[in-house]
């Protein structure tokens, strides 16, 4: 399988010579083509600021990120916007929808930008709305959605453009347990059939086994990395416990 | 200690994001100071004396206006605060559950409007001394004074009066602050920044059901003072079309928010392009939320508009008239040969009684002073009045007809008559075209517009008159363009020329006596015109009935006039411009905050940053011009009717002084949008 994403040799430091956080300390690893990836760590292990690099928000130390074969690292200026609008979509935390606007709109925006004609914009969202089940709400404003519409909402935003990849930052930190079962179900339909390549952070053991394979990082370094394979999805999901406690207690509370 | 430094430090936090609300404090400052410190201007001004009237009673108005002025800057002030509050719920909420009580954070504020006033009046003041100075050469130009010499003026009681009035305010800023604190529930400041503003899509049938009835409405008032100008009777009838306009401007506010949503949302090609369905959700929940400043803005903005057109061009055509309506140095009037009932009925003394039968020239040589020695060009005409004939004698048949279109006006009032061969010779010393009648015809010389209207309405039915027995028809059925009395504004309302000798002695009622001043340059003038001031000390003043209009002292007059309509046009038009658009600029950047989330999740799905501040431009700058454009229209309309109430001042036209205004528009509205907008990108910029 060839690799979509290529860390090497990652690194991010915060702060100055005296006083210096290593965030990101000399991570590499690479994510292929189809995957549903799962990174978890505990508060404050690194792994939003890896998503952040990956995804071209923050800048990296040193090291190199590839997206088929393209170097992210070396973009920049408008040719950094046009590539996070058009290879990548974002899930995010807190949705980080446009209150002012629309469910539909709010999806519709991702294309726009683009400059795509509304009549392929109108077809797409109607065709990803029935597959995703929020047909519904698309004439809703987002305070009228709960937390779980809201974020199928964000993820039919995220990937209506057809992104290489997608990235999700604790996309169920705000939902409730049966959202977020609806949530990472969605995320397992998209990943099987639309072979959508999904990168997920989480501290959620249970978010995790949705995934087939999670990284476990631990101070700015990878620590273990576990994959499903054929497992169960329970099995997977006590493999991913004990790996959460040989890490140490710093991700009990998370459980 | 620690409230004072936080204070401080909020102080210095805000100043950044908040530099146009204190910019126009200190403007507000500044002009309000500036304005009021005019009179110690004055002061320095080599001017007669009739001039100096005219500054003593533009400081008065100048000083009336401030009060005005000080309510308007007093509402923004308050305004501004409690945008400036809103933004800092989370600041409180943070205090608040530190344990602070609400009695410290009152406090925290007291001591930073004290900081802002003490900080806005200092720098304020400073600026006001020094801009004016430039103002007093402003002032001598106005009034086409010579600066005898130039000097420091500094107005301590213009200082004074504008730290009372801003203390004022301020003062009441904290009172309405710490009420505000009092009120606020702890939960609803720490949420504040999460609460996402509910959007209510507005029913569009009944949007387009209000805006047509506001369109209706506004066309109604449009009609009322321009077309229908002449229905509106009473003082109070134009509040009618007033208060239609302001609920009008509401309620077209009201239901445009809504309806161009509605309206470009269905134009699903526009909408659904690039960033358009992001700017226009944004602005249509601005303005949602600000239909009443937004009203407010676009009357002020109407108000400034008008008022400041009209200021510049009375003071244009008052200044412009004066060389065709003065075309001598001297008009003097006396009544003449008053009767003895009249004497008993009025009280006139015996020594004017005697001196009613003396020429103007005798009258003038019981005071020393020789009419051929000083005039030349010298001109007598007589003025007739009848009793017997009035106003509505000479509408004859039309008069029902005129009275139902004028109502109001005083029909009793007596005509005055003159000779044909008198007017011929008043209007050859005037430039103007002379005039033959046979011996049964008459005709009327008018200049005053509305009067002309009316008198014309009459001559259409030719109808015949009488006097002392004679009967005339009307020889055109038009007024004639003339007058008699030197005046800085057309207001002869009419006079009736007769054959010659239809006129007889019974009905003289005044004398006229129009000259030149021997003298070729304005000194020789000026001296001829002080010896007649000078006879206002002579003892035998009493004993006669003069009047007199110079030519010098209307110019003076309508100089002063023309400059004070523009000092107050520009003191209002200033106040008002900067506070309407200061409040458009705090609402814009007071909810940056909220914009700059927003605009951090576009720049996270990929929106390049030129499409961010282009949004970001459109955005403001439909927000800027939404109460503009409304004022604009208001004001074609609302010209139209200060043209017509500014008809005496003559009908310059307008051009020239609309042209000042949208420059003065332009300069003061466009800058505040700039800053606005740069301040706002500055704020979304990302970190």
């Amino acid at each position: 399988m060839e690799a979509l994403l290529k860390l090497e040799k990652v690194e991010k430091y915060y702060g100055n010579k005296s006083n210096l956080t290593k965030a990101i300390d000399n991570i590499s690893f690479s994510v292929n083509k189809g995957e549903f990836v799962a990174i978890m760590g505990a508060s404050g292990s690194g792994k939003t600021t890896l998503l952040n690099c990956i995804s071209t928000i923050d800048k990296v130390t040193s090291g190199h990120i590839y997206i088929a074969d393209e170097d992210i690292t070396k973009l920049k200026g408008n040719n950094l916007n046009r590539f996070r609008r058009e290879e990548l979509g974002f899930i995010f935390q807190d949705f980080n929808l446009l209150d002012t606007l629309t469910g539909y709109e709010n999806i519709a925006l991702a294309l726009s930008i683009s400059n795509v004609p509304y009549k392929l914009i109108d077809k797409k969202i109607n065709e990803i709305a029935s597959r995703l089940n929020i047909k519904h709400i698309l004439k809703k404003h987002p305070y009228q959605m709960s937390g779980g519409e809201k974020q199928r909402i964000a993820s039919a935003r995220a990937i209506i453009t057809n992104p290489k990849l997608i990235l999700a930052d604790e996309p169920t930190g705000a939902l409730d347990s049966k959202s977020s079962k609806m949530l990472l179900e969605s995320f397992n339909y998209l990943n099987k059939e639309f072979l959508s390549t999904i990168l997920m952070v989480t501290h959620d053991a249970f978010s995790a086994s949705y995934a087939s394979r999670v990284i476990f990082i631990k101070d700015g370094k990878i620590f273990n990395e576990i994959i499903k394979a054929q497992k169960s999805r329970k099995e997977f999901f006590d493999e991913i416990i004990d790996v959460v406690t040989i890490l140490g207690g710093d991700l009990n509370d998370a459980l | 200690m620690m409230l004072y430094k936080l204070s401080l430090k909020n102080i210095k936090k805000s100043f950044k994001d908040y530099a146009i609300y204190f910019f126009t404090l200190i403007l507000g400052v500044a002009i309000f100071y500036i304005f009021n410190a005019i009179e110690s201007q004055t002061v320095l001004l080599n001017v007669t004396k009739s001039t100096m009237d005219i500054i003593d009673l533009m400081v008065d108005m100048l000083s009336g206006v401030s009060i005005f002025v000080s309510f308007i800057l007093g509402f923004l002030v308050i305004y501004a605060s409690r945008f400036l509050m809103k933004r800092r719920n989370k600041e409180f909420g943070i205090y608040l559950t530190l344990g602070m009580s609400k009695k410290n954070i009152s406090k925290i504020l007291l001591l930073e409007t004290i900081f802002i006033g003490i900080i806005s009046l200092v720098i304020g003041l400073i600026i006001g001394i020094g801009l004016s100075q430039f103002m007093s050469v402003l002032v001598a130009n106005s009034f086409e004074a010579d600066l005898t010499k130039y000097t420091f003026v500094f107005s301590s009681k213009a200082l004074v009066k504008t730290i009372i009035y801003f203390g004022i305010m301020y003062l009441l800023v904290m009172i309405f602050n710490v009420i505000n604190v009092g009120r606020c529930k702890l939960i609803d400041l720490i949420h504040s920044s999460k609460k996402s503003e509910k959007i209510k899509m507005k029913n569009p049938f009944i949007c387009i059901i209000i805006f047509i009835s506001a369109v209706l409405m506004l066309s109604y008032a449009y009609y009322c003072v321009t077309r229908g100008v002449e229905n509106l009777i009473s003082a109070s009838d134009i509040f009618i079309p007033i208060i239609l306009g302001v609920i009008a401007t509401i309620l077209i506010f009201w239901s445009l928010s809504g309806l161009i949503l509605k309206i470009v949302m269905s134009f699903k090609k526009i909408y659904y392009k690039g960033l358009n369905s992001f700017v226009l959700r944004q602005i249509s929940s601005k303005i949602n939320t600000t239909i009443f400043s937004m009203s407010v803005i676009c009357l002020m903005l109407f108000v400034t508009i008008c008022v400041f057109s009209s200021s510049l061009s009375i003071k244009n055509s008052m200044t412009s008239n004066l060389t065709s309506l003065v075309p001598v140095d001297i008009e003097l009037s006396k009544t003449r040969n008053i009767s003895l009932d009249k004497k008993e009925q009025l009280g006139y003394s015996d020594a004017l009684f005697n001196d009613s039968y003396k020429s103007i020239t005798d009258s003038l040589k019981t005071l020393d002073f020789d009419v051929d020695k000083y005039f030349t060009d010298i001109t007598t005409v007589y003025i007739y009045v009848s009793d017997d004939f009035t106003f509505s004698d000479t509408l004859g048949n039309a008069l029902e007809k005129v009275k139902e279109k004028y109502p109001i006006y005083t029909y009793y009032a007596r005509e005055e008559f003159m000779k044909l061969s008198d007017y011929n010779k008043v209007a050859k010393l005037y430039d103007m075209p002379t005039y033959s009648l046979n011996s049964n015809e008459y005709l009327i010389i008018a200049d005053f517009d509305s009067m002309i209207e009316m008198r014309n309405m009459a001559l259409k039915e030719r109808p015949t008159i009488n006097i002392l027995g004679t009967s005339l028809v009307p020889k055109y059925d038009k007024c004639q363009e003339g007058f008699l009395r030197i005046s800085n504004s057309h207001i002869n309302t009419g006079i009736i020329i007769v054959p010659d000798n239809v006129l007889n002695d019974t009905i003289l009622q005044s004398e006229i006596m129009l000259a030149n001043y021997k003298g070729n340059s304005k000194e020789e003038k000026q001296k001829i015109e002080d010896i007649l001031l000078g006879l206002g000390n002579n003892p035998n003043k009493e004993n006669i009935s003069l009047n007199a209009s110079t030519k010098i002292s209307i110019y003076e007059a309508s100089v002063g006039l023309g400059a004070m309509v523009t000092f107050i046009g520009l003191y209002l038009g200033i106040i008002f411009l900067i506070s309407s658009a200061a409040i458009l600029a705090l609402k814009e950047l007071s909810e940056s905050t909220d914009n700059k989330l927003r605009y951090n999740m576009l720049r996270k799905i990929g929106t390049d940053e030129h499409s961010i501040n282009k949004a970001l431009f459109i955005q403001i700058a439909i927000f800027f011009s939404f109460p503009l454009v409304l004022a604009i229209i208001h004001s074609i309309f609302g010209l139209e009717f200060c043209k017509y109430i500014l008809m005496t001042f003559g009908n310059e036209d307008m051009i020239k002084s609309i042209t000042m205004t949208a420059v003065f528009l332009i300069i003061i509205y466009g800058g505040y949008f700039l800053i606005t907008y740069f301040c706002s990108k500055n704020i979304i910029k990302d970190k």
